[in-house]
């Protein structure tokens, strides 16, 4: 297990230094300097500028001093927000996003949980075939789309919510919705066809002859077994939400780091840009290392002696 | 005996030896295949066609392809030529979608963006599938050490967030439609490599590459006449499935700002425009976010009854 664990970790390292080495790579990549606007700077200035952000170093020494800072949390300064460090961008930031996220991926699970459950309970039935279609639109329409909609119809049109901001619990509602659509989707179709199999699997047949009741069934078999290709999803789910927080944020007007995000890809500010695209590395890498942890710990067949095939 | 008045027409209890006759036995006739022999793919094509949901899935992915091509034809108006005084108009007889806020046709428009949508969808699964194949081909071929290292490697680069790496690339290079399909496909193409190399792994040990060995077939004969040939099924599953993701990642880097640039259209780029003023001009974000939908969703589910067709062990 530890070795198991010890290996994941190892390629989790080696996926962010590239990452990061790709990132900064390309950032220098770019023809010109970032001072290069409509106002040109006085070459005393552009020295002053240049000598603060460490450009009029060799590219090797500005590397390896950017690998150290990041080590330390420290993604330097902001290119176009006067005296605003990277890291102080993100931690203010990075505040109502998580909350958002953490409020729709609880969502997503339970809602497409209990999808998933009454579709294969009710097979071939009403439910399934109305649970079935909804996720295939969940998985076809996409998040900013959805969004829009649901801005357009549930706020603009019945006046039931605010169009944008989000100060009351109540705003929480459209953007959890949108973010929350595709992951439920995915995870009902997951739990229902795994559901689908423990309930024809004989230990049922076998619990069933027995003369359990059907709540014992249902909570100590089907359920347990059923959910385990979830924990799967957990890394691809945490990229989707993300993915979809950075364009939900922007259309109701959230001043979360999705938006910053996209705000510094519109100003061109580069540290900015840089630093968030490495903080969404790591958090991306994190979840899917613990999805790999947590599969290790709940399904005792998966091989843990990295994989040598048998 | 009273049977004659029981039974009528034929009197089985009556049957006499005569009544019997040798027809004997043709062993060639036995042997005639009464039914007409279906390919594996003939018979999967009559498991799809029977599969309403994939059938109104391929005739939706037909529709929009055909209107991608005609519907920039058959309008009176171009995609880029402003029209100030006829901005954001509703639907009507002249403009059949409305106009955008510099006037431009929204039909139009549409059209041209479904055109750039498809190219990115269409191109990018194509280059995942062939880096894919060959590099999923040798994997599984190979298998060992070579496998192993080829593995770690797309493990590594499988594990960089696609859509950050693919904004990066867009942040540095002019987006353009090659750079927006080669930032798509420099993580496309692992999912397709993995598919390719688990059904070439199983395939490797039947009898027939065996055979096709001991008659001193090479490497790439083998690879290319006998195992990928034969995983095709699950690869043209992963293709179709493919390109709603590529979609999807366009519209998306389009509502960035890091698709296509104005005065080009995409539908990313349409709904973007559209999201300011979309409270007052509505149908200027319907059509494209209509469409875009449309066709994830014919893709998902032509996608979903292609596999149901190809492989029906997997069919519940």
């Amino acid at each position: 297990m530890l070795r198991y664990v010890a290996s994941k970790f190892f390629y989790m390292l080696v996926s962010l230094f590239i990452l990061i080495s790709a990132t900064f790579f390309l950032m220098k990549a770019i023809p010109g300097d970032p001072f290069m606007g409509e106002k040109k700077p006085s070459p005393e200035i552009l020295a002053r500028l240049m000598e603060q952000y460490d450009l009029d170093k060799p590219v090797f020494q500005q590397y390896t001093k950017y690998l150290g800072n990041i080590a330390q949390g420290d993604f330097g300064l902001s290119m176009k927000q006067q005296n605003q460090s990277v890291t102080d961008i993100i931690t203010d930031t990075f505040g109502p996003s998580l909350r958002l996220g953490l409020i729709a991926i609880v969502v997503a699970v339970i809602v497409g949980v209990l999808l998933g459950m009454l579709a294969a309970l009710y097979h071939r039935r009403l439910i399934d075939s109305a649970a079935m279609i909804l996720s295939v639109l969940g998985i076809a329409v996409p998040s900013f789309v959805l969004a829009s909609l649901l801005q357009y119809v549930l706020a603009e049109k019945a006046g039931i919510f605010n169009v944008m901001g989000f100060d009351s619990p109540l705003d929480y509602v459209l953007p959890v919705m949108a973010l929350s659509a595709q992951p439920i989707a995915f995870i009902a179709r997951l739990t229902r066809s795994s559901m689908l199999e423990v309930l024809h699997s004989d230990y049922i047949k076998t619990a069933k002859a027995k003369g359990l009741n059907w709540m014992a069934i249902m909570f100590r078999h089907v359920i347990r077994n059923g959910i385990l290709p979830v924990v799967t999803y957990v890394g691809p789910m945490t990229a989707n939400i993300i993915t979809g927080s950075v364009v939900i944020e922007q259309i109701f007007g959230i001043g979360g780091i999705g938006k910053q995000f996209v705000d510094s890809i519109t100003n061109r500010d580069y540290t900015v840009i840089m630093g968030i695209t490495i903080f969404y590395g790591i958090l991306l890498m994190l979840a899917r290392f613990m999805t790999d942890i947590a599969y290790a710990v709940v399904d005792p067949r998966i091989k843990l002696d990295g994989g040598k095939e048998g | 005996m009273a049977s004659d008045s029981t039974t009528s027409g034929t009197a089985w209890d009556n049957l006499q030896p005569e009544d019997f006759k040798k027809i004997g036995m043709d062993e060639k006739q036995s042997e005639i295949i009464q039914r007409e022999s279906l390919s594996a793919w003939r018979d999967s094509w009559e498991r799809l066609r029977k599969n309403k949901l994939a059938m109104t899935g391929l005739v939706i992915m037909i529709l929009i392809l055909i209107m991608a091509i005609i519907g920039p034809m058959i309008s009176n108006y171009d995609y880029e030529t402003n029209d100030l005084m006829n901005t954001n108009m509703p639907p009507s007889g002249e403009h059949w979608f409305g106009t955008d806020d510099l006037g431009r046709d929204v039909f139009v428009r549409t059209w041209m963006g479904a055109r750039i949508s498809l190219t990115v969808g269409l191109a990018a699964a194509a280059i995942d599938l062939m880096i894919g194949v060959i590099y999923g081909g040798l994997m599984g071929y190979f298998g060992g050490r070579i496998d192993e290292f080829m593995n770690k490697f797309a493990e590594i680069l499988y594990s960089i967030p696609y859509l950050l790496v693919t904004i990066l690339l867009l942040v540095v290079f002019e987006p353009s439609l090659g750079t927006i399909i080669l930032a798509l496909t420099i993580t496309g193409w692992i999912n397709m490599s993995w598919i390719v190399r688990g059904e070439i792994m199983q395939l490797k040990n039947r009898e027939y590459v065996l055979a096709a060995r001991s008659m001193g077939a090479g490497t790439g004969r083998l690879l290319f006449r006998h195992l990928i040939p034969n995983a095709m099924g699950p690869i043209i599953v992963t293709l179709t499935l493919s390109v709603p993701n590529a979609i999807f990642a366009e519209s998306f880097l389009s509502f960035l700002g890091l698709g296509v640039q104005a005065p080009v259209a995409s539908w990313g780029s349409m709904i973007n425009d559209a999201l300011s003023g979309w409270m007052y001009y509505p149908w200027r974000m319907l059509f494209p976010a209509l469409f875009i939908s449309l066709t994830m969703l014919a893709f998902n589910i032509f996608g979903d009854g292609l596999r149901d067709a190809l492989d029906p062990k997997l069919k519940k």
